[in-house]
């Protein structure tokens, strides 16, 4: 009875704040010269969602769904959004890493870079992809197209789907951090414009190595944290079965993130998620892309760099 | 109700080690008082073993006596997900001032370093593990438009258990932030001197730290994006006994100079008048 009483309260409680929440997003600038198709009433849907179902189990449903194994991977989408594609392979200087696509590719009658991580679909693919998680080769191979889209004129599109970048030892001493960084240089010093849009898991650092673009979408059902659920769940909670508990907290999904200025927009999926419907969902991706695209090409490349610059150089909540 | 759940969880997992005093050397197992320790700059006389440094005293260890102003003193991390794991993170960072005196992980300000004018960056691993959220990103970021605006170089120190969860992916969003930071030094142009100390690892080691123009690492620090027990527990892969340390960074080439304490301030003292253009 008193739990009752007590839950009562706490949901009135939650209400309210979801209201405040509303109101605050409709003053907040969301998508800044970004007209991501219906945006606003999408997202009104979507709050209104997270207001009807307790919060806890919306957010668990988000991580479930960004790592369902028939949701789309980056070849998936390629397949599906550009007339033509070329696989460009290898960094050039020690490898492959098929944990990352990246090419050129023809998209609404042009030619775009791509970069993507890639998941493997089956137990033989899924580790030829090392399951999404790149190695500083991948970087490296990521920043080749980047370097020659640069150089050509074309936009870049990224797509984030990783647990994260690769904790084994080869890795570290091929130097994971120092390429996370580098990468991340490479984005923000860029040209050309650039979308990027996480599509199911965005990992932490080696989400955010190929996530620093003018424009940053989220699809629906993906989600962006600073650490997987698990990991989170291990160090503070001292438990890693406690992961539902911790992505409550850290609340990853894009709902979340779009308030919290991280994402610039929501890009739909098909009724019951992007696993559900792989061309549909590329559809919706593809108008989302090319909307965004559209809004950052608006901007000669001086500027855009510099509203690059300031838009990234404002992340963050403080007191003062 | 969920409070006594939260408790018997704290319980649950394996037994927290032995802890050792924090001026027992773990090389020789020598014992210092801390004021032994003060006039060696935390190195252990007996085998050279690099005590942990907090941030004030690192700053009087590099700055000539009295030329550090900090800046940004007033600057605190807010809550923006009312985060709550078995405590609430606001209780946290009120626990982590006080026994640290610091407002958050990293202090900044200018000074001078032989003679030199430079910014300082420095964290301080006993305030949240030296945890980069808001707060340490944008107290970096504001340290590198200051050394910009004066063609001065930044100076960094960095010791850190990466990104703080507890702010969620507003913490993740520090990389690009200070990155985007670094980027405004290299335009000016300011040189960057990251000086990596025990423990420089996760979001700081994937962001700002790893983009000095020149890397000095201290003798023994653990360098890594992902921590060797993560490693193992992982991939289940067989560590090299020297796994992810700056003498392994150096061999790998990801560390121009491995500096002993005693000598650092001299290092960079020389860094800083290369630097200047004549």
């Amino acid at each position: 009875m008193t739990m009752a009483t007590e839950e009562g309260t706490q949901g009135a409680v939650e209400q309210l704040r979801l209201r405040e929440r509303l109101a605050k997003l409709r003053e907040l600038p969301l998508l800044r010269g970004v007209g991501v198709s219906g945006e606003m009433a999408r997202l009104q849907r979507q709050i209104d969602r997270i207001g009807a179902e307790p919060s806890a189990d919306e957010v668990w449903r988000a991580v479930e769904l960004a790592r369902h194994q028939d949701r789309p991977y980056t070849l998936d989408y390629v397949e599906r959004m550009f007339d033509d594609f070329v696989e460009l392979h290898g960094d050039r200087s020690l490898g492959d890493d098929a944990a990352v696509v990246s090419g050129l590719g023809r998209f609404a009658g042009r030619t775009v870079g791509l970069i993507g991580h890639q998941k493997g679909r089956d137990i033989r693919e899924r580790t030829h992809r090392n399951f999404g998680m790149t190695y500083p080769e991948g970087y490296r191979k990521a920043m080749r197209t980047m370097e020659v889209a640069d150089r050509h004129g074309f936009p870049v599109f990224t797509l984030v789907d990783t647990p994260g970048a690769y904790p084994g030892v080869v890795a570290e001493q091929h130097g994971q951090g120092g390429w996370i960084a580098r990468s991340q240089l490479a984005m923000l010093r860029l040209r050309v414009p650039s979308v990027a849009c996480i599509i199911g898991e965005g990992g932490s650092g080696g989400a955010v190595a190929i996530a620093v673009a003018d424009c940053v979408l989220m699809q629906e059902n993906s989600i962006y944290s600073v650490i997987s659920p698990e990991g989170c769940a291990a160090i503070l909670w001292r438990d890693a079965g406690e992961a539902k508990k911790a992505a409550a907290a850290f609340k990853p999904d894009a709902a979340h993130c779009l308030e919290l200025g991280v994402v610039d927009g929501i890009v739909p999926e098909p009724p019951g998620g992007a696993h559900a419907d792989h061309d549909e969902a590329a559809r919706l991706l593809a108008a989302s892309l090319e909307e965004a695209l559209a809004a950052v090409e608006r901007l000669d490349s001086e500027e855009r760099r510099r509203a690059r610059h300031r838009k990234f150089r404002r992340m963050g909540l403080f007191l003062e | 109700m969920a409070s006594r759940i939260d408790v018997s969880i704290e319980h649950r997992g394996p037994e927290p080690e032995e802890r050792k005093h924090p001026n027992t050397c773990p090389g020789c197992h020598s014992h210092y008082r801390d004021d032994e320790l003060e006039p060696t700059l935390r190195v252990c006389p007996q085998c050279g073993h690099h005590f942990p440094v907090h941030a004030r005293e690192r700053v009087n260890q590099l700055a000539d006596r009295g030329t550090f102003e900090e800046a940004d003193a007033e600057l605190r991390s807010a809550d923006p997900l009312a985060f709550f794991d078995l405590r609430a993170y606001t209780e946290r960072l009120a626990e982590a001032e006080v026994a640290t005196g610091l407002g958050d992980a990293m202090i900044t300000g200018p000074a001078m370093v032989e003679r030199r004018p430079c910014e300082l960056a420095v964290m301080d691993f006993g305030f949240m593990g030296g945890s980069m959220g808001s707060a340490v990103g944008e107290k970096f970021a504001r340290a590198c438009e200051r050394a910009a605006e004066r063609r001065a170089p930044l100076v960094g120190v960095t010791a850190s258990g990466g990104a703080r969860m507890q702010e969620g992916i507003l913490s993740l969003m520090q990389l690009p932030k200070t990155v985007a930071a670094v980027d405004g030094l290299r335009e000016a142009p300011s040189a960057f001197i990251s000086v990596m100390a025990h423990p420089t690892t996760a979001g700081v080691l994937a962001s700002f730290a790893s983009l000095g123009d020149v890397i000095v690492a201290e003798p023994g620090a653990l360098l890594a994006f992902t921590g060797p027990r993560v490693v193992q527990q992982t991939t289940r892969e067989k560590l090299p006994e020297d796994f992810g340390l700056a003498e392994s960074n150096q061999r790998f080439g990801h560390v121009d100079a491995i500096v002993d304490r005693r000598e650092l301030r001299p290092f960079i003292g020389r860094l800083l008048t290369l630097f200047t253009p004549r």
